[in-house]
């Protein structure tokens, strides 16, 4: 999932040489395209970062393609002040459109501003950034809070005798982390689950598989696993396998991941997991829509329609449309 | 008898003082908080093994891949006076290779794991050599020629990956991973007794640990002599290469997914202070691979504490901190040196003190 926090701290000079000749490289190829296209820049975390981000770049590689009329430049980088030179660079070449999924929420208004004097449209993608609405066209984004709520009422619907829920939170502070934490921390609050732990294992599975591990050591009881990525699940899993407890369809453990990765989509298939939340990459053709469509967005904040699967209605089909990766 | 209680006081268990220290408070505080902590039991896991269970098989167990990595940093550390800082790096691409060449094949036998491993044993010692070569030959401090890899590592197993976050699943990975049929023992925990044993006979049968610490206390003088320390040096990077490997291959095993951004994350740092915990000198020469063996068990020890008393993983890291900082604070010169004078000081003056009495 979106771990740029984490992953930030480990990006240097080197890398960033690598990435901006790679960027110089491609804009001379591409100054030398006629007008008739539209030019977007995609200012983008690197795919190396998730699945998601995989998916989501592919999906944009995709969309944008010389065959629907676009050229599209893109830039991949963790760090904000390297995303923020690029955009700057992109708006100097002149692109027509400018789509972002920024770094880090900050830092955004000056590049912004000169996108807006210098006629650019920006539309935001996957993550919002803390600026003025006036500033950009639209932000397609997922509601993580919606989520996390389809999760917990898809839970809920089980009417299980009673909830015993260890919480497994991805790298606190992330967009992610907090919308699916809120839906369960409410049900919390009032009383309908009980909360065994909760414990952030930032995105990591051996973590997830400690704390799981610590829980059943400690003989408390449990029967729910929610973990807010689908790599945290299996860590989870593999703690359930290692101490003889029963998981997914017919099992005593109820198991919710988020994703829908491929992988973690064959498990419920196969029974094993319960539920899998979607968190959609796929933000290329609204924001192409919107571009092709040439009118003014209805809201500034366009959400993502997302899905949740359930292990007894999933099909190798659903697991071909929405599933990431391999 | 009295040459021996001597040797003791003054050398105390000498560089082991320290993590023996620490394991014990640790056990104590945890069989004070919950008797029944260390407690093992035995269940049937999933595929219908009887295995053992509990918090002092989760510490063992979970601690397999930093202890390995901890027997390779001690050489490294010894050898080159500094650290190798791409471990995680490293184990997340020989993790990749493992998987890449698993996945070649469709199906996973006990041979197919074999040869993958001795891929991805190849690809570390590979790597583990271009640092060796930066440090040795081109004399490239040890943290700065390791920062490169460290950079670009997880990079390149995003290569090897696809992208992806592939997995595999097979009944002899998850034998690796966690238990092997009959054996109630985790899989992991053997491994580092194998891997240990390996050492320890290299050891053994060759003069290794003494050239390494010869090249750390003064690698002039060591040249003088006749010792290779290019080749010895490089040598000690190959080797921390084939622990990165096992730690990489067991970390995949163990959940039968390759995540290159997540696998061993900041192993490197947690492998450094078991070095350092263990009562090795960072500044390299002498080494005991037992204390930093013994380092990483503290390391887990600690947070599997932590995670039992519920401390918020968010906060665990201070806690974790602020031991490890005590530990390292004892374990430094200066305290090391204040303590032997407090000690000195007082025997004397107590020796002295019966010299009075005799001289009245």
């Amino acid at each position: 999932m979106r771990r740029l926090t984490k992953v930030a701290a480990a990006v240097m000079a080197f890398s960033l040489c690598f990435s901006l000749c790679a960027c110089g490289s491609e804009s001379e190829k591409a100054s030398g395209a006629s007008g008739s296209t539209i030019t977007v820049g995609v200012v983008n975390n690197p795919p190396s970062e998730s699945g998601y981000r995989e998916a989501n770049v592919k999906d944009m590689e995709s969309v944008f393609s010389k065959e629907n009329g676009y050229e599209l430049k893109a830039f991949y980088s963790l760090k904000n002040d390297e995303q923020l030179q690029a955009a700057q660079g992109f708006i100097t070449e002149g692109v027509d459109y400018l789509l972002i999924s920024a770094a880090e929420t900050t830092g955004w208004d000056e590049v912004l501003q000169s996108a807006k004097e210098a006629g650019i449209k920006v539309y935001l993608f996957d993550r919002k950034i803390d600026v003025d609405e006036s500033l950009y066209e639209a932000a397609v984004v997922s509601d993580m809070a919606k989520e996390g709520e389809t999760a917990v009422n898809w839970l809920l619907d089980q009417k299980l005798p009673e909830y015993n829920v260890i919480h497994i939170q991805g790298a606190m502070g992330s967009d992610a982390q907090i919308g699916r934490t809120g839906a369960l921390d409410a049900q919390f609050e009032a009383g309908t689950m009980k909360k065994v732990v909760q414990q952030t294992a930032t995105w990591d599975e051996a973590e997830a598989k400690k704390i799981v591990e610590s829980v059943i050591n400690s003989k408390e009881k449990f029967n729910v696993i929610y973990a807010e990525n689908d790599g945290m699940a299996k860590g989870a899993v593999a703690a359930l396998d290692e101490a003889g407890i029963t998981h997914g369809k017919d099992g005593d453990v109820v198991v919710i991941g988020f994703d829908c990765n491929k992988w973690a989509l064959r498990e419920l298939l196969s029974g094993t997991w319960n539920y899998d939340g979607q968190c959609s990459p796929f933000q290329a053709k609204i924001i192409s829509d919107l571009i092709k469509s040439g009118k003014e967005p209805s809201s500034k904040v366009i959400i993502n329609e997302e899905k949740g699967f359930d292990a007894k209605t999933i099909t190798q089909g659903d697991i071909d449309t929405y599933g990431l990766g391999e | 008898m009295k040459g021996k209680s001597n040797r003791i006081s003054r050398n105390g268990l000498g560089q082991l003082t320290i993590p023996v220290i620490a394991l014990t408070l640790l056990v104590i505080f945890n069989l004070i908080r919950d008797p029944g902590f260390f407690s093992i039991g035995i269940t049937h896991n999933n595929y219908g093994n009887a295995v053992l269970s509990g918090n002092f098989i989760s510490i063992i167990n979970g601690a397999s891949e930093l202890a390995i990595l901890a027997i390779g940093m001690t050489l490294v550390t010894a050898a080159t006076k500094g650290q190798d800082i791409s471990v995680g790096a490293a184990a997340a691409i020989a993790g990749s290779v493992f998987v890449k060449v698993l996945k070649a094949f469709s199906s996973i036998s006990v041979g197919t794991v074999i040869f993958a491993f001795i891929c991805s044993c190849i690809v570390a010692m590979l790597f583990g050599a271009f640092n060796g070569t930066l440090v040795s030959v081109f004399k490239i401090q040890p943290m700065i020629a390791t920062l490169i890899l460290y950079t670009c590592g997880r990079s390149i197993a995003y290569w090897i990956n696809g992208g992806a976050t592939p997995t595999v699943s097979s009944p002899v990975i998850s034998a690796i991973g966690s238990f092997a049929p009959g054996i109630p023992i985790p899989m992991p925990v053997i491994i580092v007794i194998i891997v240990t044993a390996i050492f320890y006979l290299i050891f053994h049968f060759t003069s290794l640990e003494l050239l390494t610490q010869a090249v750390g206390i003064n690698q002039s003088a060591a040249r003088l002599n006749g010792i290779n320390t290019t080749f010895i040096k490089l040598l000690s990077f190959v080797l921390l290469g084939f622990c990165v490997s096992v730690s990489g291959c067991i970390g995949v095993s163990r959940l039968g997914l390759i995540n290159h951004e997540t696998l061993l994350l900041d192993v490197e740092m947690d492998a450094i202070l078991a070095v350092a915990i263990g009562g090795n000198s960072l500044g390299g020469g002498k080494f005991k691979i037992s204390g930093s063996i013994l380092g990483a068990y503290v390391i887990q020890m600690l947070t599997i504490t932590l995670y039992a008393m519920k401390v918020s993983s968010t906060d665990v890291k201070a806690y974790k901190a602020v031991v490890i900082v005590a530990l390292v604070v004892i374990g430094s010169p200066v305290v090391k040196e204040h303590c032997r004078k407090l000690f000195q000081r007082t025997k004397t003056q107590s020796k002295g003190g019966e010299c009075e009495c005799r001289t009245l």
